[in-house]
């Protein structure tokens, strides 16, 4: 099953177990991780998912698409190069995914 | 939706046919919404140690709402995805969820704590209540409203029923040109429906946006082939003249000029009324909705209130002293959640954030930031050739709202600036080439 390794602001390590198909985004809500919102529910109008990707996760990734792209640009926490919405990145079979959470998301 | 829960043992003995003491639970959240979701959730990172019953009228556990017009109508995403949290959650953390129960009277004593007897005879007695009833469809109450096909979509019931009878229809006709009729209506002809939209008023949105928003949802809609008519009421709703079961089904939609257009499906969303019936049975306070204070208490100082159902003072910083109000949005049954579960914990915080909306149309994505009333000046961006529109409302110079269509990146810099009490300057805001963020100034 896939993996995605959720460290938040703290360096606390949660590692949950998803869905192929489901996004990382609604793996965590679904098992109340912190420091992910999701308040649109992944229909990218929030950018309340914000993620930091592990640099050598970034490859197994979709690239980004325009909307993603501009909607970081307003996440509460600033974007960086490793920066994603995890309700844009769907676990794959044998994906094990790296993560931080920003402080806050709002 | 659809699978069960694991529940706790109810609380009262089943098969004696006498009602044995029940287990009393710390907080009882009426309403297993999106509000009384984040009310469970919040109180728990809050350290609220006793025993919460999340409550819900619906067989479903619970979901979201919003892509119930949309992903989940088109079939996009699957009904799972809408749950909020897994059963393993509520489990870990002591929250009893209970599903299909209707909660038709409560009992209360002096001190806050009570019993809520459900329509089937179940009782659930509490420390603590919270309400967080939502709102129900404003019925259409013309000839033939209780006809087979004429829908409502509030819950995910309403969805299902919609979806069932949208492989036969050839011909839609959507009531209300707000957004769920426009999302509706968008999902529909995607699905290749003939859809028209009826619009009682001179213009689309009502008092959700602005004049300018709301004529370019108008042309961007007629300019995508959806036949929308503002002005417009239906008289009545026709049977089919077929002989037969057939006559219980809607064929048409009678206009007040007498032209008939013919439908299937009609799909009513003329708004929605505010469920106060169990407060006003507690006699709380009721004014289009019920009335809490800042700290998302009611009248009576014990029970919360949150969400669609309740009218609050208007949390905008630099709102009228007194002034009210009642948001229906996914944004406010979270940070009305969060003052409630504060409130429930001992502690005052008030609302925080600046209320956001969005709504997704065909390929319009609006995303609106704060509240436009009592504007006294609009600055427009438009890029045609990217598609993307914005308004920006002003009070005496400083920014107070915007309405963006696609334009995330200006939503985002007027979402930010109305948080931290900052404006854009009107003038400089005019030219579309301009990021709003890097113009934003300390008022």
């Amino acid at each position: 099953m896939p993996t995605v390794h959720f460290t938040d602001a703290e360096g606390e390590v949660r590692d949950v177990q998803g869905n192929p198909g489901d996004s990382v985004m609604e793996t965590a809500v679904r098992n109340g991780v912190p420091g992910i919102v999701a308040e649109c529910g992944g229909s990218l109008s929030c950018a309340t998912c914000h993620v930091f990707v592990r640099e050598d996760c970034l490859s197994k990734l979709p690239p980004m698409e325009d909307m993603e792209d501009e909607m970081l640009y307003g996440t509460a926490v600033d974007r960086e190069d490793n920066s994603r919405l995890s309700c844009q990145l769907r676990l794959t079979d044998e994906l094990d995914l790296f993560v931080t959470t920003p402080e806050t998301q709002v | 939706m659809g699978t069960h829960t694991a529940e706790q043992p109810a609380p009262v003995a089943a098969g004696t046919g006498t009602t044995a003491v029940p287990t009393r639970t710390g907080l009882l959240i009426i309403g297993a919404s999106q509000s009384g979701v984040q009310l469970a959730v919040s109180l728990r990172a809050l350290g609220f140690d006793e025993h919460i019953t999340l409550l819900g009228d619906e067989d479903h556990r619970p979901y979201q709402r919003p892509a119930l017009s949309k992903e989940f109508l088109q079939g996009t995403v699957e009904s799972e995805s809408l749950i909020f949290r897994s059963n393993e959650y509520w489990a870990e953390h002591n929250v009893d969820l209970v599903k299909g129960e209707y909660i038709v009277r409560i009992d209360r004593d002096a001190d806050g704590s009570g019993v809520a007897h459900a329509s089937s005879g179940r009782q659930f007695p509490f420390k603590r209540l919270a309400l967080t009833v939502g709102a129900r469809a404003r019925k259409l109450e013309i000839d033939g409203g209780d006809l087979d096909g004429v829908l409502y979509l509030r819950n995910a019931d309403d969805a299902l029923a919609l979806k069932a009878r949208v492989g036969d229809a050839k011909d839609v006709v959507v009531i209300g040109g707000g957004f769920i009729g426009l999302e509706a209506a968008s999902s529909l002809q995607k699905m290749g429906k003939n859809v028209t939209v009826l619009e009682f008023g001179p213009r689309l949105v009502g008092r959700a946006v602005g004049e300018e928003t709301a004529e370019y949802f108008l042309q961007a809609h007629r300019a995508r082939g959806l036949d929308i008519r503002l002005n417009t009421s239906a008289a009545r709703f026709r049977a089919a003249s077929a002989e037969g079961d057939k006559q219980t089904s809607v064929a048409g939609v009678e206009l007040q000029d007498g032209t008939v257009l013919p439908a299937q499906i009609v799909l009513v969303g003329i708004g929605v009324i505010p469920n106060t019936q169990l407060a006003e049975q507690l006699e709380l306070t009721v004014d289009n909705g019920i009335v809490v204070d800042r700290f998302a208490l009611a009248s009576d100082g014990t029970t919360v209130a949150i969400g669609d159902c309740a009218n609050m003072p208007n949390p905008v910083p630099g709102s009228e002293p007194g002034e009210r109000i009642r948001l229906e949005s996914v944004n406010n049954a979270i940070e009305h959640a969060k003052v409630a579960a504060y409130s429930l914990t001992g502690r005052r915080e008030e609302y925080a954030g600046i209320p956001w909306f969005w709504s997704n149309q065909a390929d319009l994505k609006l995303q609106i930031a704060g509240l436009c009333n009592g504007y006294d000046r609009t600055v427009l961006r438009r890029d045609e050739e990217r598609g993307k529109f914005s308004v920006l409302y002003y009070r005496q110079g400083q920014v107070i709202a915007a309405d963006c269509v696609n334009a995330p990146l200006d939503f985002m810099a007027v979402k930010n600036a109305l948080a931290k009490g900052r404006n854009i300057p009107a003038d400089a805001a005019a030219d579309p080439a301009t990021l709003l963020k890097t113009i934003t100034t300390d008022s």
